[in-house]
């Protein structure tokens, strides 16, 4: 068990005019209104990119970001400001804005308390620094060597590696005190291939929060091969088919199905307000008795893993469905007082500027007992799809789309000629029930996912074995 | 400390002119510092942002925000070698550090011949006055009177109304600096206010939300709360009671709010770097017949108040009015000075993307209105919303999540949800039949619906 709290007070503190009791003391600021709660949020945030196009590192970008976010909640009211300057005046200034929306009461005291212990999900060390500025250019240049070589097709190469390190500390009214300190990095490779006067598109990318030392040399083939052979593929697909249809879906990233299909319609905010089309469901059946599903940000090193989240609660696996029956939302500190529940480690945030908010963490259904294999022979006329892009949600209506990236026809149980990009719907609280077959390959996604939500982006992770729906409208034009 | 009531008054307060002074005289001093570390050439970017958001839920307060954003970013040149960094933190040791960064990216970038800033000879010279600053000096108590009237209209316009996702509004005031070492500075005030409303609607088949909201430069100009809210309530009523139908063939009609997306999408495909990536299903198109004759697109940057107004773009070149489609032809690609360089040929002040454009009809507006295209359709799809991100712009190809209104005989039958519509760009573009005179002005692509022949719906 270990807290990062002296670490991530130097960085805060360090050249400011702040220590530990000015941040009681605006707390306090703040408790004298009919406050219920009072949270102070510090981030500190290093982000690099490099991108090779063309063959040459031509650009590059750093940027240091550093704040405080200040937040009040009185009953169902919030109010937030923030400042990028750490000081007494300005901490202040932001303490009394976001404690305007509640009237000046009595003056209380609130004692902040112990720091959280928790044992750390992935390294404290900065990915910035885990390569030199020049092993990045080599190591985009051997990307795009690899992938040039690979086929000679390939007319264009744009590769990109980037890093995030972040350090935050909470404080607040209920005593929290916390510290994190997060690495990110992410590789993407997009290959341009041209053959025949047609041209097609392939992509690639991994990434969780370790460090670029991670991507040797065995990670950067995989990825070349994955992407140069979605591009070959393409360069053969067919128009898609359009209508309703038996749909199998991949292992790992294909997981966006359970991001879009029921994930967002579980989190607190919605379902607190009664928006969501999962809202007073918790118990009833809202899949087939096959699927268990659940977030778990507690995974070792993965994207969407956080030791605590951006509340400061110690993060936590959640089941979301149990054998199809709905058991838990996903909630943050605000919507769980709300709902007389428990936060469930999922309140996280995209900056000190941006309000919390129940987000997801790593989403994903237990393996179930079929073979791959075997599901894809089940299906008679349908199509299997191991590889998608985003999708996105109407939380109210329960309406979702994700589109495929990689596709292919089955007929008579064998998967044939590849198919053009096209995007599936469905209906969140119908879909699930049509789970037939779930296969016994569980994976988590390579580390890509980007969810967005109010305007905020947090880096997330899905996960599935390959799945059989037994209907499903593709949106092809055949 | 300060009192609520100067944080409240100073949500859009910015002192113009000794911010003005400040960033010319800290501008320059850092793109001397460049110079004087070997930078031959130096830009600076510089965007502040103040601003308050209220949202209101069930006639009562739900979240009070202040903003206070700040984005600098350098970008130097030493020789042909580029290096960028950023920062939140304005102060002069921060912008030093922020310069230092970008420096020793630059040792070790690679050097491109085609970098460097825009050519001298195209900056922009006459500065222009386009009416962009509109301050209200709002507090948050007026906010909330404003925002929680709109949500009352929508509430109260029916029984079936049955819960409210809130309604916001926001005042914001942005101050947007550029410089570079050629010796070319801006400072441009702006201001941006908007309202929103979002509602729910209940029946037997469940709920469904819709929204409308309000956007304008000017407060004056924007609807007002009850129009906001009972054009939300309207617009979610009509999603009741929907009805499934079937994969088929047919024309589709898109309202403003889905139409300018596949002008976004031809935007996106001309534009300089999916050109030098390959990355576009329109390489080699220019002068090429895409759109029908009828249709162009016109350019107009300096269009007083509009929402993307520019006399220069992010590199410091003039902009100007211009054809960027002219009778279905594509007139230019969409440059800024590196992929100009690459593809030789003259940037046209498009750093930073298209700077408001306006569809024409045979050059004018369309004498067509919404109901007319209706009839025109006769059977077909109207298309109110499209979900995902089903574009492919390397082959055009198109397949989205969509809902709308089925039509038959012209007459409008019942709303339509859960299905997909699905063809290429290319044909797509080919294929449009008419364009509407619904002009929505809430987006700096101003266009009516458009009327498209055949494309593929996929239903139950």
């Amino acid at each position: 068990m270990t807290n990062y709290l002296d670490s991530v007070q130097k960085v805060f503190f360090q050249s400011s005019d702040l220590e530990l009791k000015d941040l009681q003391n605006s707390i306090d600021v703040m408790m004298g209104h009919q406050i219920d709660f009072a949270e102070l949020f510090f981030q500190s945030t290093f982000h690099e990119s490099w991108i090779i196009e063309s063959g040459i590192v031509k650009d590059a970008s750093f940027s240091r970001d550093k704040g405080v976010g200040v937040r009040a909640l009185s009953e169902e009211k919030t109010g937030f400001a923030y400042s990028e300057e750490l000081d007494k005046y300005n901490l202040l200034r932001s303490a009394e804005a976001a404690a305007s929306i509640a009237s000046r009461g009595q003056d209380r005291q609130i004692k902040i308390g112990k720091a959280v212990q928790a044992v750390p999900l992935y390294v404290n060390e900065n990915p910035l620094e885990s390569l030199t500025d020049s092993q990045k250019i080599s190591l985009l240049q051997k990307v795009d060597k690899l992938a040039r070589n690979k086929d000679v097709r390939i007319k264009e190469v744009i590769a990109s590696v980037s890093a995030v390190y972040d350090q935050i500390m909470v404080v607040a009214s209920d005593g929290t005190l916390a510290g994190d300190i997060r690495p990110l990095v992410r590789i993407g490779l997009t290959v341009i291939m041209t053959s025949n006067g047609r041209t097609e598109r392939g992509s690639a990318g991994l990434g969780g929060r370790y460090t670029y030392s991670n991507f040797d040399d065995a990670v950067l083939e995989d990825l070349v091969c994955k992407a140069v052979e979605q591009a070959s593929i393409n360069m053969e697909a067919i128009d898609a088919p359009a209508g309703m249809m038996p749909v199998i879906l991949g292992n790992g990233w294909p997981g966006v199905l359970l991001h879009e299909a029921v994930g967002h319609g579980l989190e607190g905010d919605f379902n607190r307000k009664g928006t969501s089309a999962f809202s007073n469901k918790i118990g009833q059946k809202v899949a087939s008795d096959i699927c268990t599903i659940v977030d778990d940000g507690t995974l070792s090193s993965r994207r969407g893993s956080l030791t605590i989240d951006d509340e400061g609660t110690l993060s936590n696996t959640t089941v979301l469905i149990e054998k199809g029956i709905l058991k838990g939302y996903m909630q943050d500190k605000k919507n769980a007082r709300l709902m007389n529940t428990s936060t469930t480690g999922n309140g996280r945030r995209e900056s000190y500027a941006c309000l919390p908010l129940p987000r997801m963490t790593n989403t994903y259904m237990l393996s179930g007992d079929h073979e791959p294999d075997e599901i894809i022979k089940s299906v008679k006329k349908g199509i299997y799809a191991p590889n998608f892009g985003g999708g996105q949600v109407d939380i109210t209506s329960g309406k979702f789309v994700f589109s495929t990236t990689e596709a292919y026809l089955i007929e008579n149980g064998e998967i044939k000629s590849p198919v053009k990009g096209a995007t599936l719907i469905g209906s969140g609280p119908e879909v699930l029930h049509k789970v037939s077959m779930v296969g016994n390959d569980m994976s988590i996604d390579p580390g890509v996912g980007i969810c967005g939500k109010a305007g905020q982006s947090v880096p997330v992770g899905v996960g599935q074995p390959t799945l059989k729906v037994d209907e499903m409208i593709v949106g092809g034009t055949s | 400390m300060t009192t609520d009531k100067t944080i409240q008054n100073s949500a859009d307060y910015l002192d113009i002119e000794s911010q003005q002074e400040y960033l010319q005289s800290t501008g320059s001093w850092l793109i001397d510092k460049a110079k004087s570390m070997g930078a031959i050439e130096t830009e600076l970017a510089l965007s502040k942002d103040i601003g308050l958001s209220v949202e209101v839920r069930n006639r009562s307060v739900d979240t009070i925000e202040y903003n206070q954003d700040n984005n600098f970013a350098i970008t130097v040149y030493f020789g042909k070698n580029k290096g960028t960094a950023g920062t939140s933190d304005l102060s002069r040791e921060s912008l030093q550090d922020t310069l230092n960064a970008a420096c020793q990216i630059a040792k070790y970038t690679q050097p491109d011949p085609h970098n460097g800033l825009a050519d001298a000879n195209l900056m922009a010279k006459e500065k222009v006055d386009l009416d962009l600053d509109h301050p209200i000096g709002i507090t948050a108590d007026k906010a909330i009177e404003i925002a929680i009237e709109c949500e009352s209209a929508g509430l109260d316009y029916s029984d079936k109304i049955s819960l409210s996702e809130g309604a916001g509004f926001s005042s914001h005031r942005n101050l947007r600096y550029y410089a570079n070492s050629h010796g070319f500075y801006a400072v441009t005030p702006s201001t941006i206010h908007s309202l929103s409303c979002s509602l729910i609607a209940k029946d037997a088949k469940g709920m469904q939300r819709d929204s409308w909201y309000s956007l304008n430069r000017k407060q004056s100009l924007m609807e007002s709360s009850k129009t906001v809210g009972v054009n939300a309530a309207q617009k979610v009523l009509k999603r009741l009671d929907s009805k499934k139908i079937g994969t088929r063939k047919c024309p589709v009609l898109m309202i403003p709010e889905v139409s300018r997306g596949l002008i976004q999408h031809f935007c996106s495909a001309i534009q300089g770097s999916s050109l030098y990536r390959q990355s576009s299903f329109l390489l080699n198109s220019l002068g090429n017949k895409v759109f029908p004759e009828f249709l162009s697109f016109y350019e107009e940057p300096l269009l007083p108040s509009g929402l993307a107004s520019t006399w220069y773009d992010n590199e410091g070149i003039a902009t100007r009015s211009q054809y960027i489609l002219q009778q279905g032809k594509v007139n230019t690609y969409l440059l800024n000075s590196y992929s100009a360089r690459r593809l030789g040929l003259e940037p046209g002040g498009h750093g930073g993307g298209v700077h408001n454009l306006k569809v024409l009809f045979n050059d004018g507006e369309s004498e067509q209105n919404f109901e007319t295209l209706v009839k025109t359709m006769n059977s077909g799809l109207i298309v109110t919303s499209v979900m995902g991100q089903g574009v492919n712009l390397v082959t055009g190809d198109y397949s989205r999540g969509a809902s709308g209104f089925w039509v038959e005989n012209g007459q409008i039958q019942h709303f339509v949800e859960e299905i997909t519509i699905a063809g290429n760009l290319n044909e797509m573009f080919a294929n449009l039949v008419a364009v509407g005179n619904d002009y929505d002005y809430r987006s700096s692509y101003m266009t009516g619906s458009w009327l498209l022949e055949n494309m593929t719906i996929a239903g139950n």
